[in-house]
């Protein structure tokens, strides 16, 4: 186990290099002068000594690896740079605005395991009854709803005409269930398909008839058996979702005002406030290669068939 | 019996399809009024002989703006997936079929730009570019492509090894007509599957960006953007916020069973 974990984490490096080249690339995508833009968004008029003198200091007269390098070595030491726009370090303004995306997230992410896997194993034990039909209609439709339309669709129902949940902002738990649900889901339908499939795979394996022989109780054979072999891919995908939730956060968060990274993406392209774009998107890509690195590794600890996979090959 | 209630399903939402097509392609001479045609004396109206679903808060014809938002919607998901498709079929092929050194290359790119959730990726390129038509499309292009390419590659692969590729091989012909001749073909219908797949989700993109005020720009309409124009007065019109989120969804439905069908139709493997 060690040494799968082991040999996991090595493999990791090139996509750590990766996702910082991407992040480092992203500046150079600006178009034209970055030092303009900066004098521009800070409204200080551009002289040429000027221009010349913050190129020296932004580390631009540099060739493109040795500024990766500086980039890199910053980075390193959580130094992201100051806002464009708030003149406060980039550093400070990520870690207030992540805990509420996280929480939000977290909360999205329990809602859709309480949902789908009900709802998945109950269609696949009912295959082809009328509840299957249902929950089927449902998952195709859900993946096809657009959130930011659904966002205001549960706004308009549930806070305006019926007055029951609040609308905007964060405070206390009732603030959570619509922007949870908006978020959740699009996922929920994806896995309920997900599990849906899995779960009637595995039904037809000999290891259930023969528990159905034994004569266990039904229960048992969906708790103990099937669930436990159904769970392997449907792990992985959940994980994976995990990480691109992060990205659906951010309309749901525009939608509710809810002050996360979300919004916090959106206002900084909006103000083209470059350093706090670069570092929000480095933030969340990592994130996202953390949850599914874990979950690849929690996937080799359940099922040992790939953990070995690398070494019976040799 | 099942196979007609398949055949039935891929040809119901096949016929939706079309008609949401031709809908998108005739808007212009479908359209009662021009779609940015502002009046402000005309503004919120409820719906009336000359405007059929009433007015926006500019004045502006909701039907016609909703049937040209739909025309822009779908004509942006199909250059991007042509464009995508056009430039990651060549590079999956020519990555599978070198192997070695490109292979290991071309890898290497795929699992950079997939370390990022793509929505998140195509947003900081838009962002990074700044807000406009033409970046839009970049942005989903370098985003979606990696998909296909890889998926090609790795169908390539195994088709390289099937007999009448080592056939071809043996006598002589050159590896662009092999390519062209006998590996396009083979996972042609795999690839077009996955298009149609793939285009609600795109849909969604497009529009998801263009609610965030980084896709299409004003004063040109777009179904996502209707939606955020709509946001300060949804309270007490909410009618126009309903339709376009209705035809998106819609839209992005009889692309997903479409999709689905025509899978099931020609038995390709469901992509992981």
């Amino acid at each position: 186990m060690i040494r799968f974990i082991y040999k996991r984490l090595l493999g990791a490096i090139p996509s750590i290099f990766g996702l910082s080249i991407i992040t480092f690339l992203l500046i150079q995508l600006i178009p034209g002068n970055p030092v303009l833009t900066y004098l521009r968004v800070s409204n200080i008029q551009a002289s040429e000594e000027i221009v010349q003198a913050l190129r020296v200091e932004m580390g631009l007269d540099q060739p493109l690896i040795t500024q990766y390098l500086q980039w890199l070595t910053n980075v390193l030491h959580f130094d992201f740079g100051t806002s464009f726009i708030s003149k406060r370090s980039v550093l400070d303004e990520m870690v207030l605005h992540f805990l509420p995306t996280l929480q939000l997230t977290t909360v999205a992410f329990l809602l859709i395991i309480v949902c789908s896997i009900p709802l998945g194993v109950t269609s696949a034990l009912h295959k082809g009854k009328w509840f299957d039909r249902l929950t089927q209609l449902f998952a195709f439709s859900s993946v096809s709803l657009p959130t930011f339309w659904l966002g205001f669709l549960l706004i308009y129902f549930f806070s305006v005409q019926l007055d029951l949940l609040p609308v905007l902002g964060k405070g206390s738990v009732v603030h959570f269930v619509l922007p949870a649900t908006t978020l959740a889901i699009g996922y929920i339908g994806t896995y309920l398909r997900l599990i849906r499939a899995s779960t009637i795979e595995v039904l037809e394996e000999p290891f259930v008839l023969y528990a159905q022989a034994r004569g266990l109780k039904e229960r048992t054979i969906v708790w103990r058996h099937i669930l436990k072999k159904a769970a392997s891919p449907t792990l992985t995908g959940l994980g994976m979702s995990f990480g691109n939730m992060l990205g659906g956060t951010i309309i749901v968060e525009n939608i509710f005002a809810w002050p996360g990274m979300g919004q916090l993406l959106v206002e900084s392209i909006v103000n083209q406030d470059y350093p706090m774009i670069q570092a929000c998107v480095l933030l969340l890509g990592i994130v996202f290669f953390l949850t599914n690195l874990i979950v690849d590794i929690l996937c080799g600890w359940l099922d040992p068939r790939i953990r070995l996979a690398g070494d019976r090959i040799k | 019996m099942k196979t007609f209630r398949q055949h039935s399903i891929l040809i119901f939402s096949a016929t939706v399809l079309v008609l949401f097509t031709a809908v998108a392609i005739f808007a212009p001479f479908i359209a009662p009024n021009d779609p940015n045609y502002v009046d402000l004396t005309q503004k919120l109206q409820p719906s009336s002989k000359d405007y059929p679903l009433g007015t926006d808060h500019l004045g502006r014809c909701q039907l016609s703006r909703l049937l040209f938002g739909a025309r822009t919607s779908l004509s942006t998901a199909f250059i991007v997936m042509s464009i995508t498709f056009c430039i990651s079929v060549p590079i999956g092929i020519f990555a599978g079929y070198m192997g070695g050194i490109v292979d290991t290359w071309f890898i290497r790119i795929c699992d950079m730009l997939m370390a990022f959730p793509s929505f998140l990726l195509s947003l900081a390129f838009v962002g990074m570019l700044g807000p406009s038509y033409g970046h839009l499309i970049l942005a989903m292009v370098c985003v979606q492509w990696v998909f296909y390419a890889r998926f090609i590659r790795g169908m390539v692969l195994s088709v390289k090894e099937r007999s009448f590729v080592m056939a071809a091989r043996i006598c002589g012909t050159s590896p662009f007509k092999i390519a062209i001749k006998h590996i396009v073909p083979t996972i042609l219908a795999s690839v077009i599957v996955l298009l149609f797949m793939d285009i609600g989700g795109v849909i969604l993109s497009i529009s998801g960006l263009s609610f965030l005020g980084l896709g299409v720009q004003p004063p040109y309409a777009e179904l996502g953007m209707m939606i955020n124009d709509s946001k300060p007065y949804f309270r007490s019109h909410p009618m126009l916020m309903m339709y376009p989120g209705l035809i998106i969804f819609l839209v992005v439905i009889s692309f997903n069973v479409f999709g689905e069908s025509l899978r099931q139709w020609l038995q390709v493997e469901r992509r992981l």
